[in-house]
């Protein structure tokens, strides 16, 4: 479903990764390692459309991504469930009921996302990802202000996802506890060689 | 689309969502320059279509780095730009939303503050229909200047620099507009090119904001 060829993305008109060649299928996750700085957001922020790559290609079905930032995306004066309806309709996604119970929010509806802690709007921002409909799951380190509970939950949840032909491509440090997903070492694809492209993005 | 725009209006009107502000703005300037002008000589009713247009043109200009700096902020415009509604549409939306939370109501307590500026009254309904007919552009343009400082820290006044300058047409008609009608006179071809404007820029720039915010994500 996902395939990249020979894809290298730049961040800034350097090249930060390349020669990505691999593909995912769905029911597969795949999981990106590697130290910051190694292009892991770049990458995702290529797959979602969100910048074009330096060179080479990836396919994807179209409309078929929901990309999860380091940011969430939440409203501080909306309510959990406002903010979850909000995205329910842009996607016209399936019902909302089932996203809240899956990450444990069913008894903060009411509450204003400025008044929850780190790890509920995080767990927040990936409910989300289960109003969108979409098959493939675009995640920044989505575990980032978790505790372990809720970690487990939301490897139970990317499980069910993959379980209904969905994908995932994960950039994380932590492990999830996914022992059947694919690992990717980023560190060979590394651009060695710091170099420009000589070509100012601003005059793109 | 219809889930952003209550979303957005939601969001104004919620605390610390600048609903009021512009407004607030728009009828203390009109307060303060009659105080500042004086009374005498007839002057105050003569620069009243200028001062309101005036006003508003800078009501405006106050809330339009909250477009999109604050969905930028909190991430939402990276998702709201890899999500299934066209960017295009992101954008005029938005620009809607702030002319219905900002536009509309200027217009809608204009002709209260003309009375302090002692706008003759034949210029009244004038004074109602430029704003209604001017202020979309000012949004949409707005808009499109908000769309290109998206990125920037404390792009507040790199962005007034940008867009005051392409304000400058809806300026010079609309307050055309309100004082041939305060005169008596005709006022089709300021009516019409005002309302041009608007379009033209309602038609056009979705576009161009979209486009700047691509580079701004990238």
């Amino acid at each position: 479903m996902l395939s990249l060829s020979n894809l290298a993305v730049a961040r800034g008109g350097v090249t930060v990764l390349r020669d990505l060649t691999l593909s995912v299928q769905p029911g597969q996750a795949l999981i990106l390692r590697g130290p910051n700085g190694s292009g892991k957001t770049t990458l995702l922020r290529t797959l979602a459309g969100l910048q074009s790559p330096a060179e080479g290609s990836y396919d994807l079905p179209p409309d078929s991504v929901a990309y999860s930032a380091h940011a969430d995306g939440l409203k501080s004066t909306l309510t959990v469930l406002e903010n979850l309806a909000f995205w329910s309709r842009i996607y016209g996604g399936p019902p909302i009921d089932h996203a809240l119970k899956a990450l444990d929010l069913v008894q903060l509806t009411r509450r204003r996302a400025g008044e929850l802690s780190a790890g509920q709007k995080r767990r927040l921002g990936l409910a989300r990802l289960l109003v969108t409909g979409r098959p493939v799951w675009l995640l920044d380190e989505p575990t980032v202000s978790l505790d372990v509970a809720s970690v487990a939950m939301f490897a139970d949840m990317v499980r069910d996802h993959l379980k209904d032909g969905g994908l995932a491509v994960i950039a994380t440090h932590v492990d999830l506890g996914l022992p059947e997903a694919t690992v990717l070492d980023l560190d060979p694809h590394r651009a060695r060689d710091i170099q420009s492209t000589g070509f100012d993005e601003a005059f793109a | 689309m219809k889930a952003l725009l209550l979303r957005d209006l939601m969001l104004a009107f919620r605390s610390g969502g600048g609903f009021g502000l512009g407004l607030a703005f728009f009828f203390l300037l009109s307060v303060l320059v009659p105080l500042g002008v004086g009374p005498e000589g007839g002057m105050l009713g003569r620069i009243a279509p200028g001062v309101l247009w005036v006003g508003a043109l800078l009501a405006c200009l106050l809330s339009l780095d909250r477009i999109f700096a604050l969905d930028h902020e909190d991430g939402s415009l990276d998702l709201l730009a890899t999500a299934p509604i066209p960017l295009e549409a992101v954008v005029a939306v938005k620009a809607l939303a702030h002319w219905l939370v900002t536009g509309l109501p200027l217009t809608l307590i204009a002709p209260g503050l003309a009375v302090l500026l002692n706008l003759p009254p034949a210029g009244y309904s004038w004074l109602v229909l430029s704003l209604f007919l001017g202020t979309p552009a000012l949004s949409v343009i707005g808009a499109f200047g908000a769309a290109i400082t998206v990125g920037l820290r404390r792009g507040g006044l790199l962005l007034s620099l940008l867009v005051l300058p392409l304000y400058v047409p809806t300026l010079v008609f609309g307050g055309e507009v309100v004082r041939r009608g305060a005169e008596g006179m005709a006022l089709a071809t300021p009516l019409a090119l005002l309302g041009a404007i608007s379009l033209g820029a309602a038609a056009l720039l979705p576009f161009a904001a979209a486009s700047a915010i691509r580079v701004n994500l990238r």
